[in-house]
């Protein structure tokens, strides 16, 4: 449809798409106008002495500090001990999210045991766990994963059961009819039936990895992004402390859009609906 | 045929594709269905008609095998298949998929995309169900009804929610598939004019039983301004409790 009217107007279509750009450039600018102020005023104020730079430092020194630490190798370091920590975390959290969603949402019984549990636990703010994590596990690598895992695992159980108790029953009743086993029930309704709340599960679940490392990673650790920042306190390094944070921002935006991606991918059936909210 | 000797319920259907004998179902206090009795002989078109809590759904999922026997008989041949209201094919799988949902194996995809293309939707054996109108949708449900070769093809108001000029087209398809793959149809319908249209024998049911039953002896296709065809509708409404 657009090939055709392209081919019919050429001419107009060109110039309406070139003014469409400028447009959409007009807007794009707009929209990081106000951001590029604050900048500019952050960087002037700290210039000119109004903000000191124990309490926040500059852009540019940010900037530099970045610069810095990637040289001398200490922000790599701890952003690999970061990630691989998240990853751990999230990868078991969502192992168990998943069975016990399965469990709960499969079976009868298995809703009787799993669900009431799960749903009493999720009310409990996972963070307030960290003390009794360190008598537990110490302050090694374990309490930092296990406590990312927590965190995840409800949002994926949550979002999955939730999926796998709204299909469609006129599908399962169908593929009764088909003489489908119960196995492949499982395989071929439920599972990519209940695949979008999972998926919107996961994205959550990213998020909340974040969130558990960081206070993980403050309270007690001598190596990754929660450590650097706890460390540049002692010092007054407000530059450092604000690079963590652009790294955990950079972080969550940038595995968000790995989720985003890999939705695309895996429900492409869905064609261009909107991803729809989830439970947290 | 005298090598393997017939098992139960082959012997029951002999000569019938599906026998219905005292069949009694019961939800709590109320009988939905009471003492029912049908044959359906094979490759005969039987249509259902009846009111909404008729008892047609509880008779059609009882043949479906949806449902437990506990009252009576049912004989039905394993090869069952079923058109539903709703189209049913799974979001998450491409029309073929559709089609072949349950079959193992690489060759059901030609014999798939041959019932395809019968269905009229030789164009659109990659397409999603959410991109399929109405009508098509209910093409690729009747492929993947009629891909497993049913000796009992039972249709559930197949065309109910299809809009009037899609539904005349899917009628004559249905007349086109039933002359070709040769199966009992049972269609359950509350549109007077499609049972008289299709069938060769039209019931209606009211309150679990069969009051009327009516053979449609007009060849195909039927004209509406037939006076036997006029006289049959007239019945069959009355029957419903519609009168002119």
């Amino acid at each position: 449809m657009v090939e055709l009217v392209m081919n019919l107007f050429p001419a107009r279509t060109a110039s309406h798409q070139l003014s469409l750009s400028i447009g959409g450039l007009l807007r794009f600018c707009r929209r990081y106008l106000s951001v590029a102020l604050v900048l500019v005023l952050w960087q002037a104020g700290a210039q000119a002495g109004l903000i000191p730079s124990r309490l926040l430092a500059s852009p540019v020194q940010i900037v530099h500090t970045a610069w810095s630490l990637t040289l001398d190798h200490t922000l790599p370091q701890n952003l690999l001990v970061s990630l691989g920590r998240a990853g751990a975390g999230l990868v078991l959290g969502i192992a168990v999210g998943v069975a016990l969603a399965l469990v709960a949402g499969l079976s009868r019984v298995g809703e009787d045991i799993v669900d009431a549990p799960m749903q009493m636990a999720r009310t409990l703010p996972a963070l307030a766990l960290v003390p009794l994590f360190i008598l537990w596990f110490g302050i090694g690598e374990l309490p930092k994963i296990l406590l990312v895992a927590l965190g995840v695992k409800f949002p994926v159980y949550l979002n999955l059961y939730k999926g796998i108790r709204s299909i469609d029953p006129k599908l399962i009743e169908l593929a009764k009819t088909l003489g489908l086993s119960r196995w492949k029930i499982i395989r071929d309704i439920i599972i990519p039936g209940a695949l979008p709340d999972l998926l919107v599960g996961i994205r959550f679940a990213v998020g909340i990895s974040w969130l558990m490392l960081v206070v993980a990673e403050q309270v007690n650790a001598d190596s990754g992004i929660g450590h650097m920042m706890m460390d540049a306190e002692d010092f007054l390094r407000t530059d450092i402390i604000l690079v963590g944070l652009a790294v955990y921002a950079v972080l969550g935006l940038l595995s968000d859009q790995i989720v985003r991606l890999a939705e695309g991918r895996l429900l492409t059936w869905r064609g261009r609906t909107a991803v729809q909210g989830g439970t947290r | 045929m005298s090598a393997n000797p017939l098992t139960k319920a082959e012997f029951e259907l002999a000569g019938n594709a599906v026998s219905i004998r005292h069949f009694t179902r019961r939800f709590g206090e109320t009988t939905v269905l009471r003492n029912l009795n049908l044959d359906i002989a094979p490759g005969e078109f039987v249509a259902l008609l009846g009111h909404s809590g008729s008892g047609k759904s509880t008779l059609l999922r009882a043949l479906a095998g949806l449902d437990t026997v506990e009252e009576g008989q049912i004989d039905r041949p394993s090869a069952v298949s079923v058109v539903f209201q709703e189209h049913r094919l799974l979001p998450w799988k491409n029309v073929t998929d559709n089609v072949t949902l349950g079959l193992d194996g690489k060759e059901w995809n030609a014999q798939a995309e041959a019932i395809l293309h019968e269905v009229g939707l030789g164009h659109r054996l990659e397409a999603w169900p959410l991109t399929l109108s109405g009508g098509e949708a209910q093409r690729a449900a009747l492929a993947r009804a009629l891909i497993r070769e049913p000796k009992l093809l039972m249709l559930d108001e197949p065309f109910a929610a299809l809009d009037a000029l899609t539904r005349l087209r899917m009628q004559k398809l249905v007349l086109d598939l039933w002359k070709r793959h040769d199966c009992a149809v049972l269609l359950v319908t509350h549109d007077v004019d499609e049972a008289l249209a299709l069938a060769d024998r039209a019931l209606v049911l009211e309150r679990g039983e069969i009051r009327t039953e009516v053979e449609i002896p007009l060849t195909r296709p039927r004209r509406h301004a037939d006076p036997v065809f006029e006289a049959l509708r007239e019945r069959l409404l009355h029957a419903l409790g519609v009168t002119s």
